[in-house]
């Protein structure tokens, strides 16, 4: 039985489409990621899987259970670290730990191994309040916290907004350690370099799912030239790529340019344009931002 | 009840913790006795009189005396013409005004009765009321005096009825002892209706809630974590402010502790769970409060803490049958100043029971975990 089935969901706040037609699903002990940009119905996705929401249309289980009829088997096995920081702020680190681990009706040791290493590194703060700590030392809590009664699926949304770059990479490392426990997690972010981190992605548009595969999978199937353009001014060379006739796509990546030239120019047309301009340019491979501007 | 007793131990250190607690639960109870029950009186002293008298004779002279060396009355002044009591009463530094006309005790002499005027403040209308009551005592007992001087008579001799009247359940009127339950009644209601309405929606604007709905705590479970302290804290309001309206005060407790508190802690129930009802209907702490605060306004002034339910219009007191206040208003004062027990306030007791079940029951209806 897969942990995660969607069928077919859409959601509709009155008037707009939140959701239409989602359908995925996600294999046990599989980092899955939900990739795209703020207002794609990432969060309400979760909702829906975590029992918080009611579809309009379509059904979903979650580790086989419904999650209409179901909910209460759900909200019993499933950890969810909401978007928001959402644990007390007044409760110190140890009391919140210990209120979540009791509601679930296990204690801090009983699942101690399971936390051990992330909560180790906040340990020595166990008696400041959880509203004092620094954002990766909340985001460590919060796992904590959505791990202690040792759930078989984990619902991240958006776990890395707000949180330094060092803190992000040792947050995807001990994600890795969960998956190796046998955790299924599904997490969410619109960070499009953290696609790499996950074993399979969905890109996610306006309540559409664009593609469903594992990384490589999606960067391979990108099917134009790309090239890195090296401008001294990435404004003033961004205008003039846009404009240019030979140009499909140009967007700012880094300090570079990632331009898509059409399909019909050759590389000597190419190179007597950028020559022409000054530009200095090589050929670069896509990554998964690329693919998903070329979808949109 | 194990779920039930870790919430409440998080509820109550959470309540502890916070700076603001401990002074509402305590410093208000306390202002709100001494500064209300102090400034909210219906005693008349020091009425401003300014005495228009064109007379200037014995009678005249005798009948100022007479509210001179009342303790009610203070004269502030007064004049020969009708201008400076009619420039008196618009600047606001007289309250009534009483014109004796030239010719006052030649009348009163040759004609056997004369004309006095009285003008009074009327903005409010209450104090008129008992402006112009205190005005007519005293020169009711002038005319006794004038009857009795000139037929010549001893006092004992002229035939009259005597009243003499006593009140009950406040004999010496003392206003004190009507307004401390009434207040405690307030100070209950609002401790017990912001504090629950407050705190649920501020675990939705924290955010916090979103992490409680994915667990598997139940509905029950999570309300009565959410009302059981705020329950407490309002009963031991309650014992705080009667101890302190005893020290302060010495209001009369005549009826049984136990028939009011029993009372209160069903009356506490209505109001929580209307708390409940708003919290999980809003969504930010200032819609709570806009709206807690439109129910408290209506309810407080409907309640008949300064007006007499009585005295209101049909409608109201029909009205009143659905205000929660009204009820423990009532029988806060007759439990404490008239000592009813459980058999004379058993229609009160069984209406604010259904009301609870009501409130209760919708209010935990209108609690959803999903949408």
């Amino acid at each position: 039985m897969k942990p995660v089935i969607a069928e077919n969901i859409s959601k509709h706040f009155k008037s707009t489409a939140a959701l239409q037609h989602i359908s995925f699903e996600v294999d046990k002990a599989e980092i899955f990621g939900l990739i795209g940009p703020d207002g794609a119905g990432k969060t309400t996705l979760f909702r829906i899987l975590n029992t918080l929401l009611i579809p309009t249309e379509g059904t979903a289980s979650v580790l086989g259970q419904d999650t209409i009829r179901d909910y209460k088997y759900i909200r019993h096995h499933v950890g969810y670290m909401p978007g928001r920081f959402s644990l007390y702020e007044d409760l110190s680190v140890e009391e919140n730990l210990n209120f979540y681990a009791t509601i679930f009706q296990t204690s801090i040791e009983e699942n101690y191994s399971l936390i051990e290493k992330i909560y180790k590194q906040i340990e020595a703060f166990k008696d400041r309040k959880a509203g004092n700590l620094s954002g990766g030392m909340k985001q460590k809590l919060a796992l904590s916290c959505a791990l202690i009664h040792k759930p078989k699926l984990l619902f991240l949304d958006e776990p890395t907004t707000g949180v330094d770059a060092v803190s992000r990479k040792e947050f995807w490392s001990m994600l890795k350690d969960l998956k190796q426990h046998g955790i299924t997690i599904l997490v969410s972010t619109p960070y499009m370099d953290e696609a790499e981190q996950c074993d399979r992605v969905a890109l996610m548009q306006s309540g559409h799912i664009m593609d469903i595969d594992k990384p490589a999978g999606i960067v391979s199937k990108f099917n134009h030239r790309l090239f890195a353009v090296y401008p001294e001014n990435i404004y003033e060379a961004l205008q003039l790529l846009k404009t240019s006739p030979i140009t499909h796509t140009a967007q700012i990546f880094g300090q570079s340019i990632h331009w898509v030239p059409k399909e019909n120019f050759s590389e000597a047309e190419i190179l007597n344009f950028m020559h022409s301009n000054n530009l200095n340019y090589k050929v670069d491979s896509p990554n998964i931002e690329d693919c998903f501007m070329e979808m949109m | 009840m194990r779920t039930i007793l870790i919430l409440l131990r998080k509820e109550f250190i959470m309540i502890f913790r916070d700076r603001t607690m401990l002074p509402i639960i305590f410093v208000m109870p306390l202002l709100q006795l001494l500064i209300l029950v102090n400034a909210a009186t219906f005693d008349m002293k020091n009425i401003k009189m300014f005495i228009i008298d064109k007379d200037h004779s014995a009678t005249s002279l005798r009948l100022q005396n007479k509210f001179s060396g009342s303790p009610f009355f203070r004269i502030e002044d007064q004049s020969m013409n009708v201008e400076g009591g009619h420039n008196s009463l618009l600047k606001g530094n007289a309250d009534v005004v009483l014109h004796l006309e030239n010719g006052f005790e030649h009348d009163l002499m040759t004609e056997k009765q004369t004309k006095a005027q009285l003008l009074v403040n009327g903005i409010n209308s209450r104090t008129a009321g008992l402006i112009n009551a205190y005005t007519s005592n005293v020169i009711a007992d002038f005319n006794k005096n004038v009857i009795i001087d000139n037929l010549h008579l001893k006092g004992d001799q002229m035939l009259q009825v005597n009243i003499s009247s006593s009140f009950w359940f406040n004999p010496s009127l003392n206003y004190k002892n009507y307004m401390v339950p009434g207040i405690l009644v307030i100070l209950v209601t609002i401790i017990g209706m912001f504090l629950t309405a407050l705190n649920i929606v501020r675990e939705k604007e924290l955010g916090t809630i979103e992490q409680i709905n994915v667990t598997p705590i139940k509905k029950h479970q999570f309300v009565i974590g959410k009302l059981f302290p705020f329950w407490l804290i309002a009963l031991f309001e309650l014992a705080f402010g009667l101890t302190l309206g005893k020290l302060m005060f010495d209001i009369p407790i005549e009826g049984s502790l136990l028939v009011l508190f029993s009372f209160a802690a069903i009356y506490l129930l209505v109001i929580l769970a209307l708390g409940l009802f708003i919290s999980v209907s809003a969504k930010t702490q200032q819609q709570v409060m806009f709206v807690t605060f439109f129910f408290m306004l209506v309810f407080i002034l409907m309640s008949g803490l300064f007006t007499p339910e009585n005295s209101m219009p049909i409608w109201a007191q029909r009205a009143n049958a659905i205000n929660p206040l009204a009820y423990f208003m009532r029988v806060n004062r007759m439990v404490l100043l008239k000592g009813s027990g459980f058999a004379d306030i058993a229609n009160e007791f069984i209406s604010i029971s259904v009301f609870a079940l009501v409130s209760l029951s919708l209010a935990i209806w209108r609690y959803r975990k999903t949408k």
